[in-house]
């Protein structure tokens, strides 16, 4: 019966169904086992962008330690990350480059808009090679205000990510 | 084909054996700049620096603010240096209106701006232990200068831009104790940083990657125009502080640094050597400043100029020198003001040292040349 | 305490006094300098002042290659410190300002030479294919390369002979007025 069913053409399809059923079935508890796996492995984009790249350096330094919190640990490739650190100001010239970095990376991916500059244009608001913050090159998740933001609060931005990452629907990504 | 490349590095024949490589913005190994390399096989045969990433039109906003409030952004092309970046245009803005500085303030600055040069430094070395690979020599000096940067908290109030100088003084007196403290803790750094020379520069893996690359000559060091410790490495023993000195140097005994081989090594190892003078120099000071007394000329929030005037200040930073052309007409704001950064002074010599060098020893000769990518942009 | 009353009282006399005093106080070096300038060239250059530790010669545009290459054969000058373009639209000018200083000779190590010329400004600017040019010094000061590239890029004086004029700092879509002249404004100014 299930056999006269099932060919090698529409194969997919039934397997697809069973698959939806398994999920709607343990979908809670799969999307928190995914969501736990995403907020412990927020590693960052290897890109500088102005001069909060000091405290974003000083935030992995012995005091502030922020890789005991299993986030922020500088990394190489951009294939690997889910995170990008927008580390201060965006000129016009970055910005192109920006984008070309946030749409090389996999899906999740999570943005912080660290210091006033990538915020709002900070200091700079009136300069002719600087961006207006950062929202329309790239979607942000968090925003750390501060110019230069403590390492302190770059960690409390990462934290408020993590709670943000846990209220986030994970099936969306999969 | 010949006229896309750098001047300098005529490259005779390009052929399919040369490929392009960009790296940066986005690379462990370039901070916030693009080098564009062309590679035969292992080695660079051509390189074209490509800065600008951090341009933020700073002389042309100064254009618009008055001579107190273009302080705050005038500090930011170097956060963890501001006082010294701050400095030639403090003292060119001085001469323009005419104020005094008290004696107090300028030991005051002296000592804060010696303090900035070991933070920057040891940032500094810090990024140059991870563009080798060598975690300790990141987490070792990161984790130091927090001693400094907490001297710098309670004399200012902020951690890295501190906007403490401004023009006829500092902002505010040292806090209580301060003498005690700063005394202490720069003993206890200048004990620390002693033990880098058995982690990193007696590293035999260190010296085996930057001895003999990027070797710059004393001919050309002095020809490309380079400045700091770039300079001091190649053998022409050149510091502004001694040369010409500035508020107090000439009453303190400041030495410099001079390494004859002009490799990377060599200029990895001049910034460090000039952090044990610079705690020298904050004990001179600390001991020669006068007890009491004021540390700041007041000004009016929009002060007056003596009339149309241009100076050109220069100060020794921690990336040589720092010079600040300001042009006055006689208005309460700049008409042009001019930052000739050590940094845009040194990039010069990229593409001149890496012809010929490996690729894999690019970050090493790159950091080496005391580049911060903020300050050569502005 | 002597030291510090003392310190203050000759540096304000000298202030107070110097509309008088400053050519003859000054050191026979700077004196020197732009002696040596006048007699070589005559009318060709005007030396705008002699302060301590800097003098500043003023020549035309046809003559600063000729300075230049005086300034380093003859009097030691060997590197230039930074190329500053300063605007003077009411002149129809722009002025380009290079601080030239010296490693070699020790006692020119605290000189700085300044040496400024002008080019003829135009009101709509091509950047390199207007009137606004000026020869280049890279062949004579290596090291003013980068720094001539960013006054070509940031006020539109095309230095000729420069092999390398291209865009250093500004994004590669730039097409707006160079961004240094007085007539550009930024914005909410």
């Amino acid at each position: 019966m299930l056999k006269d069913l099932v060919t090698p053409e529409n194969a997919n399809v039934f397997v697809g169904k069973l698959g939806d059923i398994l999920e709607k079935a343990i979908d809670k508890p799969l999307g928190y086992a995914i969501n736990w796996g995403r907020i412990w492995s927020l590693w960052p984009v290897h890109i500088e962008t102005a001069c909060c790249s000091v405290e974003f350096g000083a935030a992995s330094s012995p005091r502030y330690d922020v890789e005991r919190f299993g986030i922020i640990e500088a990394f190489g490739s951009l294939r690997q990350c889910d995170l990008v650190v927008v580390q201060g100001t965006i000129t016009r010239k970055m910005a192109p480059r920006l984008r070309l970095v946030y749409d090389q990376m996999p899906e999740p991916k999570y943005v912080i808009a660290m210091g006033a500059c990538a915020i709002t244009g900070g200091l700079y608001f009136d300069s002719y090679n600087v961006l207006p913050g950062i929202d329309g090159v790239i979607p942000v998740d968090v925003y750390v205000p501060g110019c230069p933001p403590r390492p302190e609060t770059l960690i409390q931005g990462c934290i408020l990510l993590q709670e943000k990452i846990k209220r986030m629907k994970a099936r969306k990504f999969v | 084909m010949t006229a896309e490349l750098p001047p300098g590095l005529a490259l005779q024949k390009v052929d399919e054996r040369i490929m392009t490589l960009n790296v940066g913005p986005q690379h462990p190994g370039s901070g916030h700049m693009r080098i564009v390399v062309q590679i035969d096989g292992d080695y660079i045969v051509a390189c074209d620096p490509d800065p600008g990433y951090v341009h933020r039109g700073e002389e042309k906003m100064a254009e618009y603010r008055n001579y107190i409030t273009n302080i705050p952004h005038l500090e930011r092309p170097v956060i963890h240096d501001s006082c010294n970046v701050l400095y030639p245009y403090v003292l060119g803005a001085e001469e323009i209106l005419g104020i005094e500085v008290p004696e107090r303030a300028k030991y005051v600055r002296v000592i804060a701006s010696e303090l900035n040069r070991c933070i920057y430094t040891q940032y500094w070395l810090a990024i140059y232990g991870i563009f080798l690979g060598h975690s300790t020599m990141f987490m070792w000096p990161a984790g130091d200068r927090e001693l400094l940067i907490d001297l710098m908290e309670k004399m200012s109030g902020a951690r890295v831009t501190h906007a403490h100088f401004v023009p006829g003084g500092v902002r505010n007196d040292l806090p209580a104790n301060f003498e005690d403290a700063c005394l202490r803790q720069v003993n206890y750094f200048e004990k620390r940083i002693k033990e880098y020379a058995a982690v990193f520069y007696d590293n035999p893996i260190l010296i085996s990657r930057t001895k003999d690359t990027g070797v710059l000559s004393k001919q050309d060091a002095i020809r490309l125009g380079t400045t700091g410790s770039v300079l001091r490495a190649s053998g022409v023993d050149y510091d502004l502080r001694i040369k010409e000195p500035y508020d107090v140097y000439e009453e303190l005994d400041v030495h410099t640094n001079v390494m004859k081989e002009g490799d990377s090594y060599a200029r990895s190892k001049v910034p460090w050597l000039d952090m044990m003078e610079s705690c020298n120099i904050i004990r001179q000071a600390l001991q020669k400043m006068p007890k009491s007394g004021s540390v700041r000329t007041k000004l009016k929030p929009n002060p007056k100029t003596k009339g149309p005037e241009t100076v050109y200040k220069r100060v020794e930073s921690g990336r040589g020198s720092l010079g600040c052309y300001i042009v006055s007409d006689g208005k309460t704001e700049p008409y042009r003001v001019k930052m000739s950064v050590g940094s845009f002074r040194n990039l010069i010599a990229l593409p001149y040292l890496l012809k010929g060098e490996k690729l894999g020893n690019m970050p090493s000769v790159y950091w080496s040349l005391n580049y911060w990518p903020v300050e050569a942009d502005r | 305490m002597s030291e510090e009353t003392e310190k203050p009282t000759p540096e304000t006399t000298e202030k107070s006094v110097a509309k008088q005093e400053e050519v003859i106080e000054l050191p026979a070096l700077e004196k020197g300098l732009s002696e040596k300038l006048t007699s070589k060239f005559g009318e060709k250059t005007s030396i705008a002042f002699v302060k301590e530790n800097r003098v500043r010669v003023d020549v035309k545009k046809e003559d600063v290659h000729d300075v230049a290459e005086f300034i380093r054969d003859e009097m030691n000058f060997d590197h230039v410190e930074s190329v500053t373009g300063v605007d003077f639209p009411d002149d129809k000018e722009i002025e380009v300002v290079y601080h030239i200083g010296s490693y070699t000779d020790n006692s020119l190590a605290n000189q700085v030479l300044t040496l400024a010329t002008r080019a003829p400004r135009e009101d709509i600017p091509i950047p390199g294919k207007d009137g606004t040019r000026l020869p280049t010094l890279r062949d004579i000061f290596y090291s003013v390369e980068f720094h001539e590239r960013e006054v070509f890029e940031m006020l539109g004086v095309y230095f000729d002979g420069h092999p390398d004029n291209r865009r250093l700092l500004l994004p590669e879509d730039w097409a707006d007025l160079p961004p240094l002249r007085k007539d550009f404004a930024i914005k909410g100014r």
